[in-house]
């Protein structure tokens, strides 16, 4: 890290952010929840340290109408029996980063493959409640097609075990009845790629393997293998939680850049994270959705007590 | 600097019995496995004669004129062609139906304690079963020496040889699909990919190095197989197509296998030929050798793959 000399005002922050954060119950235990509200309009990184080394910053919600991709209401999950997710209702916005916070196990998790229906690869779950895209019930559609409109990257990066191209054009391939070629592909793919901010590293290298690359590359190649279907809606569940700090924050800046496309619901364990790049935050708790609002208000003044506990670290 | 002190002398006795015990087990093996080779290619080596390889075997009991083993080598080429066709896909796909869909699981038991059983089976018991299979009901896919159906001919003989390599794919397949976490089929699902579109494009290529493990294995056993090849394909030493002189007569037909032919001129069987079975034993030996390298080189290639 000491090759990179920023600025000596960003100095600080840099340290902060880029040393590997520890468990974040310890960062906060002692703070008032308001310590980490954002200070109002310093929504910007500082000219001159753009770039990767830059501290990333809590991003300006994009201007103009925010329209509603998805809603879920009185959403509950139950793994034979057992509660998962207990009544929730949630708006999913275009044009908006949604973060699930939480305990491990308060089905935050299970709310976002929800989204997907990849809950029904479980054979003990069952789901009660509504969840639609633009107005129509999920259940209604196939869910094959639902899946390219609502696609989704994991904790761990995986890629396929082919080369980067076949990694990208995979969710592209047999939509239709035939098998679009090479040359037929190459701009989708490519733009994907792009979009993913992974071009730079293997545009010249579409065909060695994927597996070939590093976690963090891995990680954008699968962002960009979810992005090549042009869905609407990206499910990340905690995608950065394998991942080194400065692959988390390139992650963390390409999740602010995608939103302006598409709507963004990420789950993460890391309440700095969330800080960092949700618009909106829905905090869970044994299932249950506890507290949602902007990530301010959230973070800055909860009006639940649980919420003011795990944000300010004395549990979870 | 000295180096730092770990002596054996330290260990209590039983431990130090234990070390030495397993090193000489170890030394001894490599004594054994030295020996086998040695010997064999001493013997064979003592009889090398190319010419035996592209002689066809005739009936003589004088070793001058009972030809060379040309005839036993094709015959193993197609059982090991034939049977590898046979096990390798209902093989694969068996593992693929049980670790991908096994429902309902009693089923799946069954299944899973079936291919024990076979890979328990000795292979003369599969060789007793597979010539009544022959006689009584797949009589017109053996050879008839003038109407008489015997039960045996290649494809007799591959169905049965099969079965000893079946157990071996079946168990290669299955634990390579196992170890592709289960986070990687739910990221082709979530990608709006079927089940079916998974195993194809994602699973199946990921378990290429399982499949060509237990395949080169399956090979191995079947190669060295002799029960099989005794009872199915009889004691023609020549090929003998079964019918108008087509590959379907070929597989119809009988022949010998190296093994048979072994069996048939070692001291250790008829001993019509011992010093030819000598080289004969050795060309098996380097075949089987080839086809363990094979699963070695395979074994090697296979990385890691996700991170856990």
């Amino acid at each position: 890290m000491g090759a990179m000399s920023p600025p000596e005002e960003t100095r600080d922050e840099r340290d902060v952010i880029l040393t590997p954060p520890p468990p974040v119950r310890r960062i906060l235990v002692d703070d008032e929840p308001t310590v980490v509200q954002p200070p109002p309009g310093n929504g910007h990184v500082p000219q001159g340290t753009a770039g990767l080394a830059a501290p990333l910053r809590r991003a300006e919600p994009l201007a103009g109408p925010k329209s509603e991709r998805m809603s879920i209401e009185g959403v509950s999950i139950a793994y034979g029996g057992k509660l998962a997710v207990d009544s929730v209702s949630l708006p999913v916005r275009q044009g908006e980063v949604l973060a699930l916070i939480g305990p491990s196990g308060c089905g935050k998790t299970t709310l976002l493959r929800s989204l997907n229906r990849l809950v029904e690869i479980t054979p003990t779950a069952v789901r009660s409640g509504t969840i639609s895209l633009d107005g129509e019930d999920i259940d209604s559609m196939e869910v094959t097609a639902l899946r390219r409109r609502v696609s989704m990257v994991f904790q761990q990066p995986n890629p396929f075990p082919m080369s980067v191209f076949d990694n990208v054009a995979y969710a592209l391939r047999e939509q239709g009845s035939g098998r679009p070629g090479k040359d037929a592909l190459m701009s989708y793919v490519g733009d994907a790629l792009v979009r993913a901010g992974l071009w730079d590293e293997v545009g010249a290298t579409l065909d060695h393997p994927a597996l070939r690359l590093s976690g963090g590359q891995q990680q954008r190649l699968c962002i960009a293998r979810a992005l090549a279907a042009r869905p609407e809606v990206l499910l990340l569940d905690e995608p950065c939680s394998a991942l080194d700090p400065r692959s988390t924050q390139v992650i963390e800046e390409l999740i602010l850049k995608l939103r302006e496309e598409v709507a963004v619901v990420i789950v993460t364990h890391n309440m700095q994270q969330a800080l960092r790049i949700a618009d909106h935050v829905g905090f869970m708790y044994l299932g249950e959705l506890v507290e949602y609002g902007p990530a301010e208000q959230v973070f800055g003044a909860p009006r639940e007590q649980r919420t003011r506990e795990y944000v300010g670290g004395a549990f979870g | 600097m000295s180096k730092p002190i770990d002596s054996v002398g330290s260990w209590p006795l039983r431990d130090r019995l234990g070390y030495f015990a397993a090193w000489g087990a170890g030394l001894a093996l490599i004594a054994i496995a030295a020996a086998i080779l040695i010997y064999m290619a001493y013997r064979g080596a003592q009889h090398f004669d190319p010419g035996l390889l592209i002689e066809s075997p005739s009936a003589s009991l004088d070793q001058a004129t009972s030809g060379g083993f040309k005839d036993p080598i094709i015959g193993t080429a197609l059982l090991l062609v034939m049977s590898t066709a046979i096990a390798a896909p209902l093989g694969v796909t068996i593992a693929i139906w049980l670790t991908e869909y096994g429902r309902p699981a009693g089923l799946a038991r069954a299944v899973e304690s079936a291919v024990e059983v076979v890979a328990g089976t000795p292979s003369i018991v599969l060789a007793m079963f597979g010539l009544i299979l022959f006689q009584e009901w797949f009589g017109f896919l053996t050879f008839d020496a003038e109407g008489a159906v015997l039960g045996r001919s290649f494809i007799a003989a591959a169905a049965m040889m099969s079965l000893i390599a079946l157990p071996l794919v079946v168990g290669a397949t299955r634990e390579a699909l196992n170890s592709i976490p289960g986070h990687v089929r739910e990221a082709s699902y979530a990608l709006g990919k079927t089940k079916a579109a998974t195993i194809r494009r994602v699973l199946l290529p990921a378990a290429r190095p399982g499949i060509g493990t237990g395949t080169a294995l399956g090979m191995g056993r079947v190669a060295g197989d002799t029960a099989i090849v005794v009872v199915l394909l009889g004691s023609t030493l020549q090929i003998l197509n079964g019918a108008d002189g087509s590959v379907f007569g070929l597989f119809r037909g009988t022949g010998s296998t190296l093994t048979s032919y072994v069996y048939y001129n070692s001291p250790a069987g008829e001993g019509l030929a011992p010093e030819k079975a000598y080289f004969a034993a050795f060309v098996l030996l380097l075949v089987v050798i080839a086809l363990n390298f094979v699963v070695a080189r395979i074994a090697r290639g296979k990385e890691e793959l996700w991170a856990r």
